[in-house]
């Protein structure tokens, strides 16, 4: 095993019923790496990260992040303390705050003080440049707003690892690039990120490695300028002309 | 609401005044006429009933309210033989007509804890109480379950990536979500509950039907006395719908807010 490597994937096969969602997917991540993933939908792009921190659960194969295998007994448990996510809905707490959103978990989970979680989650809620927001109710936000509460609470937990699924997918087109700045400091710090989305000018400025699925399989991978520049597989060089057209 | 009240307390006024007034013997309001000393002794004595139907109907729905959300719970689970057990309760109580299983609670479960080699009493008033809130938890069960099943998936999903266990992502997300959802069908189980404390009175509970059966069997005049029963269920179901309507309208003011 390679001393660097956070998040190592392999020989992944799941299902819902009938219809195979995952095969054999093998991927690893290295410390601070920052992957896309992109692929047209029911490519089993969502699935895939949902599985490293156990929000769904695979078939055969193997996932451990930071050393800890998922299929160990508490494993599910240690591994999301490591790992945290961004959801394309945002799934805020609509009956809290926005700091008791993002104090919830370090408080019951963490056993944090009141005092020290909130004075850590207003200090995120400032990179997220939104502390001003932070006595309101999720739905007195914009969704761009939301979306980077979500981001502030997710960090607010220490995580080694971020996974984005589809961060920007429920936003107005204004409000986009207010996420992926917050996101791109992110990557800049060092994060290690796991992000599904679209865009690929995001892509293009913060992906070490692309990754490109459909139907289930990795078909192809690699740095951003090679695979945007010379797609080597035809299912690649269609999914860009579509997305890349407008 | 106020309204229907209104025409509740007109109709009942015109029903007194005529059954009152009127002649040829088929009205005798005077057993609860509070203007005589006899039938003012008959009121205090059926009045006298509240408070056990009042005490009867809130424990037993405290009990099916925790009991229920114990049996909803597993009920929930992924795993089926969690699951199992959840759903052969609610099946099996569900299908158990109130009389039946009072009777049962009050004369054969001391014979059943006894052979078990626990002997206990049961009186009317816990055996009434026992009875209630088991046949009413199945149908609390199934409450809870919608009203929890209502809230979005990624809520859980979001709780659990920020590190909060089972118990309390249900018990600082999931919950403070649901009860706005479960408020308004638990408030009718415990309407429901206070009407069906009615039966408590086969097994000697002295609560409001009791006595007025207890009235009618001495004075001979079930019409009137009925009727009074009829509109002191009625008062009492009416006081709680105020205070749901009420709870709901705060619960509702402070989530918008």
């Amino acid at each position: 095993m390679c001393a660097d490597r956070v998040i190592e994937i392999t020989a992944l096969d799941k299902s819902f019923g009938d219809f195979q969602v995952l095969t054999n997917v093998n991927l690893d991540v290295s410390l601070g790496e920052r992957i896309v993933i992109c692929g047209p939908s029911g490519s089993g792009k969502s699935t895939l990260i949902r599985c490293v921190n156990g929000l769904e659960q695979f078939d055969s194969g193997s996932i451990s992040v930071d050393g800890i295998s998922l299929s160990d007994p508490g494993g599910v448990d240690r591994v999301r303390a490591e790992v945290g996510m961004v959801f394309q809905q945002f799934n805020l707490f609509p009956h809290l705050t926005v700091l008791e959103n993002l104090t919830l978990g370090p408080m019951k989970a963490r056993g944090l003080s009141r005092a020290d979680a909130e004075a850590q989650a207003m200090q995120f809620l400032e990179r997220v440049r939104i502390p001003e927001q932070a006595g309101k109710r999720p739905r007195e936000l914009s969704g761009g707003q939301q979306q980077r509460v979500a981001i502030a609470r997710s960090l607010c937990m220490k995580p080694k690892i971020m996974l984005f699924d589809e961060p920007t997918s429920a936003l107005d087109p204004e409000m986009i690039s207010e996420v992926l700045d917050v996101m791109v400091e992110l990557a800049e710090e060092g994060m290690t990120m796991l992000v599904v989305t679209h865009e690929m000018g995001f892509a293009r400025k913060v992906a070490d490695r692309m990754v490109f699925m459909d139907g289930g399989e990795i078909v192809e991978t690699g740095p951003p300028a090679a695979v945007f520049e010379a797609p080597k597989s035809k299912r690649f060089r269609d999914f860009l002309d579509k997305i890349l057209q407008h | 609401m106020t309204r229907s009240i209104k025409v509740w307390v007109l109709l009942c006024g015109v029903l007194l005044v005529a059954g009152c007034s009127g002649s040829g013997g088929t009205w005798g309001w005077y057993v609860i006429d509070p203007s005589t000393d006899q039938g003012m002794n008959n009121i205090r004595f059926l009045i006298g009933g509240f408070w056990a139907t009042i005490l009867l109907s809130l424990i037993a729905a405290a009990m099916s309210m925790v009991l229920g959300l114990v049996v909803a719970l597993p009920g929930m689970s992924s795993n089926r033989w969690v699951r199992l057990p959840s759903r052969v309760y609610i099946e099996f109580i569900r299908a158990i007509p109130l009389l039946p299983m009072l009777f049962w609670v009050f004369y054969g479960l001391p014979v059943v804890m006894r052979s078990l080699g626990m002997p206990i009493t049961i009186d009317a008033f816990w055996g009434a109480i026992i009875t209630l809130a088991i046949s009413d938890s199945a149908f609390t069960a199934e409450i809870y379950r919608a009203g929890i099943q209502s809230i979005p998936k990624g809520q859980t999903e979001a709780s659990r990536t920020v590190g909060l266990s089972y118990t309390q992502t249900m018990r600082y997300v999931v919950l403070p979500q649901a009860i706005r959802r479960i408020l308004p069908p638990l408030a009718n189980q415990f309407i429901y509950i206070v009407k069906m404390s009615a039966f408590a009175s086969v097994i000697g509970m002295q609560e409001l039907t009791r006595r007025a059966n207890e009235l009618v069997v001495t004075e001979y005049r079930p019409l009137e006395i009925y009727t009074l029963l009829i509109l002191e269920y009625l008062v009492l179901v009416l006081i709680i719908s105020f205070f749901v309507r009420w709870l709901e309208r705060k619960m509702g003011a402070d989530e918008s807010r």
